[in-house]
């Protein structure tokens, strides 16, 4: 790390990213393991359930932002990884563990599939080739009545004992959220992530430094419909069931949107974006059904105000005061 | 090295590139010259695999690549810079070059490893190399329009090319800067064109407006007009061919003047 001799700069660089981040995420997480105790059951499951949405939209982001991938129906392999362990724990005998780790792995397998047909359209194509073959895997789900439940889903699925409380699969939750996030900010600053920033950016000039685009493209949506897959397992750790509008466009739409909101090129921004998001449903949702009137409106707001989104914006304004912070510790150190 | 063979490529009714030949030998320094429009960049990209041949035969050390994927000719050894400045202009100038480092390394699929920690002594020392070392840092996008060309370079060396393609290496660059990259590739050369330290013996080809220094660094020019090729020889025996002279030159070649404008 720091290897960079002769290159201050890009060294005082990278240290401030890693470190300006550290505690504040450290001081967060402290907060919320120790939030259930404390806060009413209905507050811990409104943030559990902030943790499953965050990890689902931080996964898209991984193609949407990193990759720059028109991933327009990532909700299906959400879906696919929820339903993969309900069938599992409704109709087989195997441990619960088989199915945690079979649900990312089926979402994979189909992202796999849907994504190395993508791959080969640019663009728009990519995303409308997405939708229809996503909404092929929905119609699926939805109809087939009696293996999937059709549009009932599976209700009353048995959460195993240790995750019997609420509080409990609270905790599991955010210990799974904050594996999968470390996971994902080690594969961001990976030469892998890096190559695919730069497909992102210029796909003709990396052919021409020898990088397989397509390869890089599709392994970037197998590792995204993977961590959609752990969300989706974490939804039915949460709800204990499962239905067919998990799979709907709409919800891609809305993760898609969350994405947008908090800052599709930032790591955390999808996060603070799925936190709004849900929030806004759960609370102006009280008071009425057009929630979604008030989503609106902030849409048009953030378009015309913060195009870079919530968390963008936060750290363009915060960019010269850590800037300051960062020369005086060069000083110091 | 390098035999392309008579190659057509059509883009809807206009023949771009109709029958040209190239020969590139190991350790040459090799200048492609022609009127804008002759289909310079066209031939490039054919043999850099950006565009696929209708017709003919690209050899490239004793293995045909014509309609090979572009990724796949880079790491059999060809390297290459764009005409139009084609760089990761949001990424820094040292990550623009570690990207090609690390795909030639083969790291581009490493997903755990950290890149900042990766190929850092191989970025640094082409950086130095081509003289961007304090630039390191910097946003590639907010570079002037002459170091982005000279970056553009940088990257292409980082995959450690046998044959490196230049495509107007010069283009738009003030008289200075046009100096210092002529400079440039010459110390990139082979050691008859640096006669001096720091040779590193490439085979490079190049395309190049300014005339002057063509016949000054060039060991072979290829001269194309209307997408063919009219002549491949030594400086001396194109710069006496009437035929060149009627169709390109358009000057006493013996008394070179400034050169064409360019595009």
């Amino acid at each position: 790390m720091f290897k960079g001799v002769g290159n201050p700069s890009t060294t005082l660089r990278t240290r401030l990213v890693s470190h300006r981040w550290l505690w504040p995420a450290v001081g967060v997480f402290i907060i919320l393991l120790i939030l259930p105790p404390l806060a009413p059951r209905f507050y811990v499951y409104i943030f559990a359930l902030i943790f499953v949405t965050a990890l689902l939209a931080m996964s898209l982001n991984l193609t949407v932002g990193y990759g720059g991938l028109f991933q327009f129906h990532h909700s299906v392999f959400y879906g696919v990884g929820a339903y993969t362990l309900a069938l599992m724990l409704t109709k087989t005998s195997l441990p619960m563990w088989v199915g945690f780790i079979a649900g990312p792995i089926m979402a994979a397998v189909v992202g796999l599939f849907i994504g190395w047909f993508c791959v080969r359209l640019s663009q728009l194509y990519f995303g409308m080739l997405q939708i229809s073959l996503g909404s092929l895997i929905w119609a699926i789900v939805f109809r087939w009545y009696t293996f999937t439940g059709g549009d009932d889903g599976i209700h009353g699925i048995p959460r195993p004992p240790i995750l019997s409380s609420s509080n409990r699969a609270y905790y599991f939750i955010l210990f799974a959220l904050v594996i999968c996030l470390v996971a994902m900010y080690i594969i961001v600053k990976s030469p892998f992530g890096a190559t695919l920033q730069a497909v992102r950016d210029n796909p003709q000039r990396c052919e021409a430094v020898g990088i397989n685009v397509r390869r890089h493209q599709l392994m970037a949506i197998v590792i995204a419909t993977f961590f959609a897959g752990v969300a989706g397992v974490l939804f039915v750790v949460l709800e204990r069931s499962v239905f067919p509008s998990l799979l709907f466009w709409t919800l891609s739409l809305e993760i898609f949107i969350m994405c947008l909101l908090g800052g599709w090129f930032t790591f955390a921004g999808p996060m603070l974006g799925a936190a709004i998001i849900v929030a806004l449903r759960t609370f102006v949702g009280k008071y009425t059904e057009y929630w979604t009137l008030v989503l609106g409106v902030i849409l048009i707001l953030l378009i015309f105000f913060l195009p870079e989104g919530v968390m963008g914006y936060f750290l363009r304004i915060g960019g010269s005061a850590n800037r300051r912070i960062g020369e005086s510790g060069k000083g110091a150190g | 090295m390098l035999q392309v063979e008579a190659v057509h490529k059509s883009f809807g009714d206009f023949a771009a590139v109709y029958g040209a030949s190239l020969t590139v030998e190991k350790g040459e320094l090799v200048a492609v010259i022609g009127p804008n429009g002759a289909g310079k960049t066209t031939l490039f990209n054919l043999i850099t695999g950006q565009l696929k041949p209708d017709k003919g035969k690209i050899v490239f050390k004793g293995e045909e690549i014509s309609g090979l994927p572009a990724y796949q000719i880079c790491k059999m050894g060809i390297g290459r810079s764009f005409q139009i400045v084609n760089i990761f202009p949001r990424l820094t100038v040292f990550e623009n070059v570690q990207v090609a480092v690390l795909s030639h390394q083969r790291q581009s699929s490493n997903l755990f490893s950290p890149a900042q920690s990766l190929a850092v002594e191989e970025t640094h020392r082409i950086l130095e190399s081509v003289g961007l070392s304090g630039q390191a840092g910097n946003i590639a996008g907010s570079l002037s329009h002459g170091d982005q060309k000279i970056l553009e370079i940088a990257i292409a060396l980082g995959n450690e090319p046998e044959l490196l393609i230049l495509d107007e290496p010069t283009a738009g660059m003030s008289p200075e800067e046009t100096a210092a990259t002529i400079q440039l590739i010459k110390q990139l050369a082979g050691p008859e064109q640096s006669r001096g330290a720091g040779a590193q013996g490439l085979t490079i080809l190049f395309c190049e407006h300014d005339m002057d220094v063509v016949f000054d660094i060039a060991q072979s020019i290829m001269v194309m007009h209307h997408g063919q090729t009219l002549i491949q020889g030594k400086p001396e025996e194109v710069r006496m061919n009437t035929q060149v002279q009627e169709a390109y030159l358009g000057f006493d070649a013996a008394q070179p003047s400034g050169g064409e404008p360019d595009a």
